[in-house]
């Protein structure tokens, strides 16, 4: 479809209900009336946890404002609107939960019947095991080797990384509002600019700025809106907080941002080269990008996989030092707890991680800071086992016998230690990123199950 | 001899996941001049990331100048992904510390 010599995005946050959506620069973005509202909602950043349960990190309340935000705006305008990765994971439950706040808000708003396509990213342990099965090797990513069946088994949720393909497929159905599962952040981004006939080149790249919204601007501010736009020639991206500008530094800033390399980012399809971007400043609020590259893959498409299984249960302990000798002794100290919490526990499987604050807690092993020069440590104890009596018990342990300590020369015998609470507390399970692969598939939307229905 | 530290001569300096089993780290410039200041001194290379954080050469996986943002980039693995027990950095962005007092020598 080819009806534009430009298209414009907006891209209000970028991590949609992780934290609200800035709404000054929103409404003088959306005043601009751009042709799309696209915004990405998740991320691999928080951990294997919300993957692994199937739970969301963000509170409700703030996706619902998000969302309301875009729907309203795209709706009013009679542009589609589209979300990738919803609900933080991308889960099917993910989804599910957009589609009824976004069936509730055009209830509540009265907003006249429009199309929503929706689609499901999650993939059955049994297809990859199916797959492995006919020597299709699942590639390890990230210096991983390919997948074992051992990590398959250990495994208790996979999600497929979607690309551009099943919103196309949305759009070409003509869907006034998607609602997407696990998907590549610039991929929503991107697949309007190509279903609207722009080169993968610039659409590619479109998508990588627009990810973060206001991660492309300076100063720095966080959940501000910024709209890019699309030509045959040219991306241009601009910020929309009144404050905020996309210079050359700041954008070509954020093409190193969370990946290992500025100069590729894969997708499912093909690699975007970015080593000849030309970065140049167009207006005071804007910069001009050309020269961005993408290379399709050669053969079959590759899939990104994402998988988190299950490790044990948690609980966690939070005890305090201020005795100087006790500091000074504290690997001694932690010693002396885990073996007390080993004699007991004998054969029985769990673990213990003291996270020593004042010490090394933040970099571990990476910490070049040897000597302790804290006059007071925090310590948090993180214990592990497969059962929740027996990680609390374990962290119990692991936290009290700190108290009881027996280090030769300590003044204090009544206790060399401090409690915040005299109980431990229970945490999330303990999930562990067990996918972190690729899977090659004859067609792009295997993966993807995508529906269409009418909402109001 | 005028001796500087990294955090005077840059504009960013930040760690942050590069997927889940990577932490990557950017040291970025205002001015050009800074910027070749540190890349000509070599205060960044390798062997001078391993040893500042007591790994193995072989544990940095990219390291990039990379001219158009005036910014040096490196990227490290991980010794068990993301979130994991024991973890305590879930998002890698609290391990650029140790870069800020690394010296320059600014004429």
């Amino acid at each position: 479809m080819r009806n534009k010599e430009a298209l414009r995005i907006i891209c209000p946050n970028g991590h949609l209900g992780f934290a609200c959506t800035k709404e000054e620069s929103f409404y003088i973005g959306a005043e601009t009336k751009p042709d799309y509202y696209c915004c990405d909602s998740g991320s691999d950043d928080i951990g294997p946890v919300p993957l692994g349960s199937d739970t969301c990190v963000s509170p409700r309340n703030w996706q619902i404002h998000d969302l309301e935000l875009m729907l309203l705006a795209a709706r009013k305008q009679g542009v589609p609107m589209i979300i990738g990765s919803s609900a933080d994971t991308g889960t099917n439950s993910g989804v599910d939960s957009y589609i009824e706040i976004i069936r509730d808000l055009a209830l509540k708003h009265r907003l006249k019947p429009f199309k929503m396509a929706y689609f499901y990213s999650e993939v059955e342990k049994s297809y990859v095991a199916r797959k492995m099965d006919s020597n299709i090797p699942i590639e390890g990513l990230d210096g991983r080797s390919n997948l074992t069946r051992e990590e398959l088994d250990s495994t208790s949720r996979i999600v497929a990384v979607a690309g551009v393909h099943p919103f196309i497929k949305a759009l070409e159905a003509g869907a006034d509002v998607i609602i997407g599962g696990r998907s590549s952040d610039a991929a929503v981004f991107a697949a309007p600019a190509l279903f609207h006939g722009f080169s993968e080149d610039l659409s590619y790249y479109l998508g990588k700025v627009l990810e973060c919204a206001s991660f492309c601007a300076e100063p720095y501010g966080a959940k501000e809106s910024v709209i890019g736009t699309i030509t045959d020639q040219d991306v241009k991206v601009t910020a929309m907080h009144p404050g905020q500008y996309c210079t050359i530094a700041s954008v070509a800033g954020h093409a190193m941002y969370e990946r290992s390399n500025p100069y590729f980012e894969a997708f499912a399809g093909g690699t975007l080269d970015m080593r000849h971007c030309k970065y140049e400043q167009f207006n005071e609020k804007t910069t001009r990008i050309t020269g961005s590259k993408f290379v399709p893959i050669e053969g079959k498409t590759k899939v990104k996989l994402e998988g988190a299984g299950f490790v044990g249960e948690r609980y966690v302990g939070i005890v305090g030092v201020r005795d100087p000798y006790t500091i000074k002794n504290i690997d001694k100290v932690i010693s002396w707890a885990e073996n007390e919490a080993k004699s007991y526990f004998k054969n029985q499987d769990f673990q213990l991680h003291y996270h020593v604050y004042g010490k090394n807690a933040v970099m571990g092993d990476l910490e070049p800071v040897k000597v302790i020069k804290s006059h007071e440590l925090g310590i948090v104890v993180e214990a592990l086992a497969k059962t929740k009596e027996m990680a609390k018990e374990a962290a119990i342990m692991g936290s009290r016998q700190i108290f009881y300590a027996r280090l030769p020369e300590v003044k204090g015998t009544a206790g060399t230690a401090a409690f915040l609470f005299d109980e431990v507390l229970p945490v999330s399970p303990a999930y562990q990123w067990t996918l972190n692969h690729t899977i090659e598939v004859d067609d792009a939307m295997e993966l993807f199950d995508l529906h269409e229905i009418v909402v109001g | 001899m005028t001796v500087k530290k990294l955090y005077e001569l840059a504009k960013t300096v930040r760690s942050k996941n590069a997927g889940v089993d990577r932490i990557t780290f950017d040291i970025i410039f205002r001015e050009k001049e800074n910027y070749e200041l540190v890349k000509r001194g070599e205060i960044l290379n390798k062997e001078k990331i391993a040893a500042l954080y007591g790994i193995e050469e072989s544990r940095i996986t990219d390291f990039v100048e990379f001219d158009p943002a005036f910014a040096i980039k490196f990227t490290i693995q991980r010794n068990q992904p993301s979130g994991s027990f024991g973890d305590g950095d879930i998002f890698g962005s609290q391990q650029y510390a140790p870069l800020l007092d690394l010296e320059v020598t600014v004429d």
